[in-house]
């Protein structure tokens, strides 16, 4: 690399400068006893430094059994109930609980990072609550769908509340945007398993909102989410969502789905009229009996193209692993330190324009080698970490490509399964749905 | 709920073999984290010897007022009358005017012991955590002032801000039965 190699070439007078730093500044070592504590003649008590302890631990267990019965309330609310009024109901609970009262951390969609730093850390012990957070949505999904989505998560119901004119997103761009959901997990993880820093909740858009304080950048992005939650259904959770795109691969296989009609479709596309997320599938004409040879070539194009396209978008993605890296304060700091070294007056050795952070590295006396040997070594992560996330990305576009070109049949109107958050909306508009209710009550 | 196909299908195989997969991976990775988990939250904190008091911990926290507050530890100070934790590097007086104070907020409270020695006690309701008496205390004193997260306060954030715009990197992770760090003799 050519950090590395910049710093090959320094080596010699770094070791000197760094043993005249050592001397200058083993001094200013903190907690130093200029004067000595005095013993009093007079009966003076020392106070002791009040220690108040952090909220019980008890209550994120409270949390994860409340987020488990909110998980199997709405599966059931949305598969076997069928019940809209239901949803939107446990959804303000989950607004006013998850959101509003428990302010946020941690939440599934943060937990990702913390599960990504465990895995890759291992000096970093993630509590057993934060990974039953992480893997309970994800479980239900995998039998349910995305239940999750449709009425426990916070982020999902504060869009939804505010969605009064949706717009449709035409299908090509829907596909595309849903992309950077993916793009963004991959980047979520990166960051969080060089431990670097956790995007998904510095960007969060409405944990400012939630709690009604934090700095002015996130009440903006807050307040331009929800206008335009206004018009576009969901924005967060369709298109950037992270966790949302972890929730979509699996609600692909998962064992039960939402039904928008319990009979036989009379294909009035009544329900997706009223899907403000693009999720239904419309029913298809039947199945062309000739294959074309166009077809065929594609599908063949498309497969070819997949390793192509992993090995592609990961070798672009490693080009900008050395920037991309800098999100690492240690990198920061030792791109810092290299250049005040190298600006360093010859004659004097005096250092000018230090920042905070250098000037806190020199206090330590920690030496400038190891320092730059460790932001190498991150580097080599992010490198690695890179090609890896470009890997990842290259064959989600590619799946999705194949998934795209080949024909599904479907007889029936159908909820998309990785568009669908199980909002309900679409059943209830379903005029069988209504009769069958109707008749129940009859009876 | 599922398709009433009592055959199933090509794709319904493979979609069960395909959730029987992510299953696995969910397991795994379950019991991966497992097996380095601790039953113990973890919470965030200062550690006072890499802390510069910058000032960042007033400014960055999501909090309006920082969870971020200047202890004392008392067994570490000089009890000194000329205390430049308290007073402003020139002083007009050596008293309590506000404009011979250091602390922006008079959070320190200054009291007399016994001669030659003054007790110097922080009001935590005044506090804002901006570490000026640190950094005074710790240029010329016995650095028995310093910065802690108090977490009667503290939210807890996933991310912490302050973290994120440490220079020093001096914030870490602790666990939650010893959520400080305290500096003592």
């Amino acid at each position: 690399m050519r950090y590395s190699a910049e710093r090959m070439n320094l080596k010699p007078p770094l070791i000197t400068i760094t043993l005249l730093l050592l001397t200058v500044f083993s001094t200013a070592a903190f907690a130093v006893e200029r004067f000595p504590p005095p013993e009093f003649d007079t009966e003076y008590q020392l106070p002791l430094t009040t220690v108040p302890p952090p909220k019980p631990v008890v209550q994120e267990y409270l949390n994860l059994a409340i987020l488990l019965t909110a998980l199997a309330l709405a599966s059931w609310l949305a598969l076997k109930k069928r019940s809209r009024r239901g949803i939107f109901i446990l959804m303000i609970f989950s607004l006013a609980y998850f959101g509003f009262w428990r302010q946020g951390c941690i939440c599934p969609i943060g937990s990702i990072q913390n599960v990504a730093l465990a895995l890759f850390d291992s000096a970093y012990a993630l509590p057993i609550f934060a990974i039953a957070i992480f893997l309970l949505p994800l479980l239900f999904t995998l039998f349910f769908g995305r239940t999750f989505c449709a009425a426990v998560c916070p982020q999902g119901a504060i869009q939804d509340l505010f969605l009064i004119h949706p717009l449709r997103v035409p299908p090509w761009l829907q596909h595309a945007l849903s992309l950077l959901a993916y793009v963004y997990l991959a980047a979520a993880v990166l960051f969080a398993a060089t431990g670097s820093a956790f995007i998904i909740c510095q960007y969060d858009p409405f944990v400012a909102l939630f709690r009604l304080s934090g700095s002015i950048n996130m009440l903006i992005l807050a307040a331009s989410f929800l206008i335009i939650s206004m018009f576009v259904g969901r924005p967060y959770c369709r298109f950037l969502c992270p966790y949302g795109a972890l929730l979509r691969m699996l609600s692909q296989v998962s064992h039960w789905r939402v039904t928008i009609t319990p009979d036989q479709c009379i294909q009035c596309r009544l329900c997706e009229d009223a899907c403000p997320f693009g999720a239904i599938d419309p029913a298809n004409p039947p199945k062309p009996t000739t294959v074309t040879t166009r077809d065929k070539n594609r599908l063949l194009l498309l497969l070819l193209l997949l390793p192509l396209l992993i090995v592609g978008i990961g070798w672009t993605c490693s080009l900008i692993s050395v920037p991309l890296s800098r999100t690492h304060a240690t990198v920061r700091l030792a791109e810092q330190v290299l250049l005040e070294e190298t600006n360093r007056d010859q004659t004097t050795g005096l250092i000018t324009e230090t920042t905070e952070a250098s000037d806190a590295f020199r206090v330590t006396g920690q030496p400038v080698e190891s320092l730059y040997q460790t932001a190498t070594d991150i580097q080599h992560q992010f490198h690695l970490g890179t090609w890896l996330a470009g890997g990842f990305l290259g064959l989600v576009i590619g799946t999705k490509l194949l998934i795209l070109s080949v024909f599904r049949k479907r007889t029936d109107y159908q909820a998309n399964r990785s568009f669908c958050v199980a909002c309900a909306r679409c059943f209830t508009s379903c005029p069988i749905h209504r009769q069958k209710l109707k008749q129940n009550q009859q009876n | 709920m599922t398709n009433e196909n009592k055959n199933p299908t090509r794709r319904d195989l493979l979609k069960g073999s395909l959730r029987g997969a992510s299953l696995l991976g969910l397991g795994s990775v379950a019991g991966l984290l497992a097996g380095g988990s601790s039953k113990d939250e973890l919470v965030w904190q200062i550690d006072p010897q890499k802390c510069i008091a910058c000032g960042n911990c007033a400014n960055f926290c999501v909090l309006k007022e920082s969870a971020v507050k200047c202890v004392h530890s008392h067994a570490m100070c000089g009890y000194c009358d000329l205390c430049t934790g308290f007073f402003d590097p020139d002083p007009i007086n050596l008293d309590t005017a506000a404009e011979n104070q250091l602390c922006p907020t008079a959070a320190i409270k200054r009291s007399f012991v016994e001669d030659p020695y003054f007790e110097y006690t922080i009001d935590e309701k005044l506090c804002i955590g901006c570490g000026k008496c640190v950094k005074g205390c710790n240029a010329f004193g016995n650095g028995s002032l310093y910065l802690q997260v108090r977490h009667d306060r503290c939210l807890n954030c996933n991310e912490c801000s302050i973290a994120a715009a440490c220079p020093s990197q001096a914030f870490t992770r602790v666990p939650a039965h010893q959520p400080y760090l305290l500096k003592d003799l």
